[in-house]
C-alpha cells in the first residue's frame, strides 16, 4: 500500500513554507531596502598631492585665472585670538577698501572640521573666505581631499618678506602650499601658585601623587600622547606604535590612580582659576589672557623634557566666493606693525621675528603698566622662543597613512573616553 | 463629497505629523542603519559592505561604557521617583487652589537652557565653591573632598535635570483619581496607610510608568551631565558616540553604537511593561 501521507515529498511540501505572493513581495521589499541601505554611502573624495613644483604651479594658475575683487570677507577664527575692538580689521578696510566679518566660531579642530566637511564635500560654501586651523590630523585631512585653495605667492608680498624662516617651509605643508601661520603656540604646565607650592618643573609632577585628584589632562589625543611620550623620554617625532603603547601604559596609570581629575578641552581654564584642578596641561597665551582680563594670578611653565608647540594657520575653502580678498588679507597680518600690535594683545608666538623690534619701540614709547606689559611681551619665550627653547619643542605626531592615525587615536582615546 | 471630506479627514489631520516622521525619524534611521555597515574612513569614503564588525567592535570596546549609562539611567530613575513622587502626591491632594502656582514654581527652573543649569550645579558644586567652601573651611569635609568629577555628580545632575518630566505624569495619573473612590476606601474601613497602598498607589501606577518612559530613555542617553559634571571614569555611552561622530569621524562605529543603544532602551522597555503587566506600552504611556 502506498500511503500518500508517508511520501517524503509529500510531507516537505506540507510542512516547508512555499513561496506565496506575499513572500514574494516581502522579498522584493527586503532587497529594496538592501538596496536603499547600500545607496547611503559617504562619498570621499581623496585627491593626490601635486607631485612637482611645475604642477603645484599650474594648479595656483588655474584656481586664481579670473578670480576678482569682491570687496568683503568672511574670517572664521578663535576666541580669544584678537582684541575685541579689532582694531587690524578697521585698519585694513581703511587701507584697502574691503569689508570684514569677524566671527569666533572654531573651538576645536575636530568639531570644526565635522561642521564644514559635509558643505566642503558637496561644494557649496561654508560660509567663510578664511579660517584657522592648527596643523595636525583635520589640517591633513583637509589637504588630502582637496578642499583648500592652492596659495598664490605672488600676491602674498609681506609674507615673502617678513615671515621667519622657520613659518616658511613647515613639515605638514612643505612650501606652504595650501597655508600660512596666524599664530604658534606651546603646550605645556600651567598651575595656581595659590595652592601648588614648589613650581612644577617636569612631567613627573603632573604624576605626582601629591596633586591626587587635583591634575588636568587634554582629552585631545595628540596633546596627551605628546606628554606621555615626554614624560618617558621619548621623541615624539621618533616615536612609533610600540612607545605609543609604553606611552599608554603611562598615562593609564596616572589615570587609574586618581590622579586625573577629568580630561578637558579648552574648558581647563576656569576650573585652573576656582582651584578645582590645582595644575594643569594647558595653551601658553589661555593662560596670559585669562589674567589680564581677570585679573587671575596663573602660572606657565615649559618642563624640562619638552613641549609640544603648534601652529594655527590661515587659509581658504575651495568653495570660498572671495578668495582674491581673502589672501589680502592674509598677508596684510604679515606687516610688520600689524603682527607686532596682535602679537601683544594674544601673547602667542607670532611668526614675524620683526613685529619684536616694534614692540619693543612701543614700549620705549608707553609708560607705567603699559611699559612693563610690553616689555614683558617683547621680552617673553611664550612669543618669542628663543633657538634653545625652540629645540626643546615637539609638533604634534605626523602619521603615514590612516591606518596608523586610526591605531595611533584608538590606543590614546581608550584612556580618554573611560 | 461630505462623505468623501469625511473619508479623507483622519489621513490630512496625520498627515503633517507623518511627514515630520517621516522626514526626521525614517529617514535619518534608515541612513543611520546603512551607515553602521558601512567601512571606510573620511578621505576614501564610506561604502556598504555590510560591516557588521562595527557592532561588534563597537560593543567589545564600548560595554564598560554602556553598562555605565543604563546603570546611572536607573539610579537617576530611582532617585526621581523617590523625590518626584511624595512631591506630585503633595501637590495633587494638598495643593488646594494654588496647584497651578505650584506646578509653575517646579516649571521655573526648567525654562533656563538645559546645558546652563548643568553648568551652574557645576559651579555650585565646584572644590571650593557655595557648597564644598564653606564645609571646608569649617572643617566638616577634609580638604580633598570632591563632588565633581564623580558618578555622584553625574547621577545628580542627571536625576535633577529630568525631573519634572517625573512629576508630571504622576501628578496627571493622582490628580485623576476620583475623591469618590478615596471615599469609598473610607466607607470600607481602610486606614489612610491601606487607602494609599491599596487605591491610591495602583491608581498612579501609569503615571509612574510614563514618569520612568520620560526620564529612563533620556537619562541613559545623556552625554551632557557626563562632559561637565564628570571626570575620568563617568564617560557614557553617549559621549562615546559623539566622540566617534565629531572627534573621530568614524561613523560606522558610532551608528552601531547607537543603534545597540537604541535596541537595548526597546527591550528593556518592552520587558518593564511585561513586568508591570500592561500588554500594551503605548497606550499606557498615552493615557
Amino acid at each position: 500500500m502506498n500511503d500518500f501521507r508517508r511520501d517524503p515529498a509529500f510531507l516537505r511540501g506540507s510542512t516547508q513554507r512555499r513561496l506565496g505572493r506575499r513572500d514574494a513581495f516581502r522579498l522584493a521589499g527586503m532587497s529594496a531596502a538592501g538596496l536603499a541601505l547600500a545607496a547611503c554611502g559617504v562619498q570621499g573624495k581623496g585627491v593626490a598631492k601635486p607631485t612637482s613644483s611645475a604642477q603645484a604651479q599650474s594648479e595656483v594658475e588655474k584656481y586664481w585665472a579670473g578670480k576678482a575683487k569682491t570687496g568683503h570677507v568672511d574670517f572664521a577664527n578663535w576666541p580669544l585670538y584678537m582684541d575685541p575692538k579689532h582694531p587690524e580689521l578697521q585698519q585694513f578696510t581703511k587701507q584697502t577698501g574691503i569689508t570684514v566679518t569677524y566671527k569666533e566660531v572654531i573651538q576645536d579642530n575636530a568639531s570644526w572640521f565635522a561642521k564644514i566637511q559635509p558643505q566642503l564635500a558637496a561644494g557649496q560654501s561654508i560660509g567663510y573666505d578664511l579660517m584657522v586651523v592648527t596643523n595636525g590630523i583635520q589640517f591633513t585631512q583637509l589637504v588630502q581631499l582637496g578642499y583648500l585653495v592652492p596659495l598664490d605667492h605672488s600676491k602674498l608680498p609681506n609674507y615673502t618678506a617678513n615671515a621667519g624662516e622657520r613659518y616658511k617651509n613647515e613639515a605638514y605643508d612643505p612650501g606652504n602650499v595650501y597655508s600660512v601661520p596666524w599664530a604658534s603656540g606651546m603646550t605645556g604646565i600651567a598651575y595656581n601658585p595659590k595652592y601648588v607650592d614648589t613650581p612644577p618643573t617636569s612631567m613627573a609632577d603632573l604624576w605626582n601623587p601629591k596633586y591626587k585628584g587635583k591634575v588636568g589632562m587634554m582629552s585631545d589625543s595628540q596633546e596627551i600622547a605628546n606628554f606621555g611620550l615626554f614624560a618617558l623620554g621619548i621623541d615624539p617625532d621618533k616615536s612609533g606604535p610600540a612607545d605609543w603603547e609604553k606611552a599608554a601604559a603611562k598615562l593609564k596609570e596616572q589615570r587609574d590612580s586618581g590622579i586625573v581629575r577629568k580630561y578637558y578641552d579648552q574648558s581647563y581654564v576656569d576650573p585652573l582659576s576656582k582651584g578645582d584642578i590645582w595644575l594643569t596641561m594647558a595653551w601658553s597665551g589661555d593662560i596670559f589672557q585669562k589674567n589680564v582680563s581677570d585679573g587671575t594670578d596663573l602660572k606657565f611653565v615649559i618642563p624640562q623634557e619638552g613641549a609640544t608647540i603648534w601652529t594655527d594657520n590661515m587659509m581658504i575653502p575651495k568653495t570660498a566666493s572671495s578668495p582674491v580678498d581673502a589672501i589680502t588679507l592674509i598677508d596684510f597680518f604679515y606687516d610688520v606693525n600689524v603682527a607686532a600690535r596682535l602679537a601683544e594683545y594674544i601673547n602667542y608666538v607670532t611668526p614675524v621675528p620683526g613685529a619684536k623690534d616694534v614692540i619693543a619701540a612701543d614700549a620705549g614709547k608707553a609708560s607705567g603698566d603699559d611699559k612693563k606689559l610690553l616689555e614683558d611681551v617683547a621680552a617673553s619665550p611664550l612669543v618669542f622662543p628663543s633657538d634653545a627653547d625652540l629645540s626643546k619643542l615637539r609638533s604634534y605626531k605626523v602619521f603615514k597613512d590612516s591606518a596608523e592615525q586610526k591605531q595611533f587615536e584608538s590606543t590614546f582615546q581608550a584612556i580618554t573616553t573611560s | 463629497m461630505n462623505r468623501l471630506r469625511a473619508a479623507l479627514t483622519p489621513y490630512a489631520l496625520i498627515f503633517p505629523g507623518g511627514l515630520w516622521l517621516a522626514i526626521f525619524f525614517v529617514v535619518p534611521t534608515i541612513v543611520m542603519l546603512s551607515l553602521s555597515l558601512q567601512s571606510g574612513d573620511v578621505v576614501n569614503g564610506f561604502a556598504f559592505t555590510f560591516n557588521w564588525h562595527s557592532y561588534v567592535d563597537g560593543i567589545a570596546n564600548f560595554h564598560d561604557q554602556i553598562i555605565r549609562s543604563v546603570l546611572y539611567g536607573l539610579a537617576a530613575t530611582v532617585i526621581q521617583i523617590i523625590v518626584g513622587f511624595p512631591v506630585a502626591y503633595w501637590i495633587a491632594f494638598r495643593g488646594g487652589s494654588r496647584k497651578s502656582v505650584y506646578l509653575f514654581l517646579l516649571l521655573l527652573p526648567f525654562l533656563v537652557s538645559f546645558v546652563l543649569r548643568t553648568i551652574s550645579w557645576q559651579f555650585f558644586l565646584s572644590d571650593n565653591g557655595l557648597l564644598l567652601g564653606p564645609l571646608k573651611s569649617a572643617g566638616l569635609v577634609p580638604q580633598d573632598f570632591h563632588i565633581l568629577a564623580t558618578s555622584v555628580a553625574v547621577i545628580g545632575g542627571l536625576a535633577y535635570n529630568f525631573l519634572p518630566f517625573m512629576v508630571l505624569p504622576i501628578y496627571v495619573a493622582l490628580e485623576r483619581i476620583d475623591p469618590r473612590v478615596l471615599e469609598a476606601a473610607q466607607d470600607l474601613y481602610a486606614g489612610r496607610t491601606q487607602t494609599f497602598l491599596r487605591v491610591v498607589l495602583p491608581l498612579s501606577m501609569p503615571g509612574v510608568f510614563a514618569g520612568v518612559l520620560m526620564t529612563f530613555v533620556p537619562a541613559t542617553s545623556d552625554y551632557v551631565n557626563a562632559s561637565v559634571l564628570g571626570g575620568t571614569g563617568n564617560t557614557m555611552i553617549g559621549n562615546v558616540i559623539q566622540n566617534q561622530f565629531l572627534v573621530n569621524q568614524d561613523y560606522p562605529t558610532a551608528s552601531a553604537l547607537s543603534f545597540t543603544l537604541m535596541a537595548l532602551l526597546l527591550v528593556g522597555i518592552f520587558v518593564y511593561a511585561r513586568a508591570l503587566g500592561t500588554d500594551d506600552v503605548l497606550e499606557v504611556a498615552a493615557r
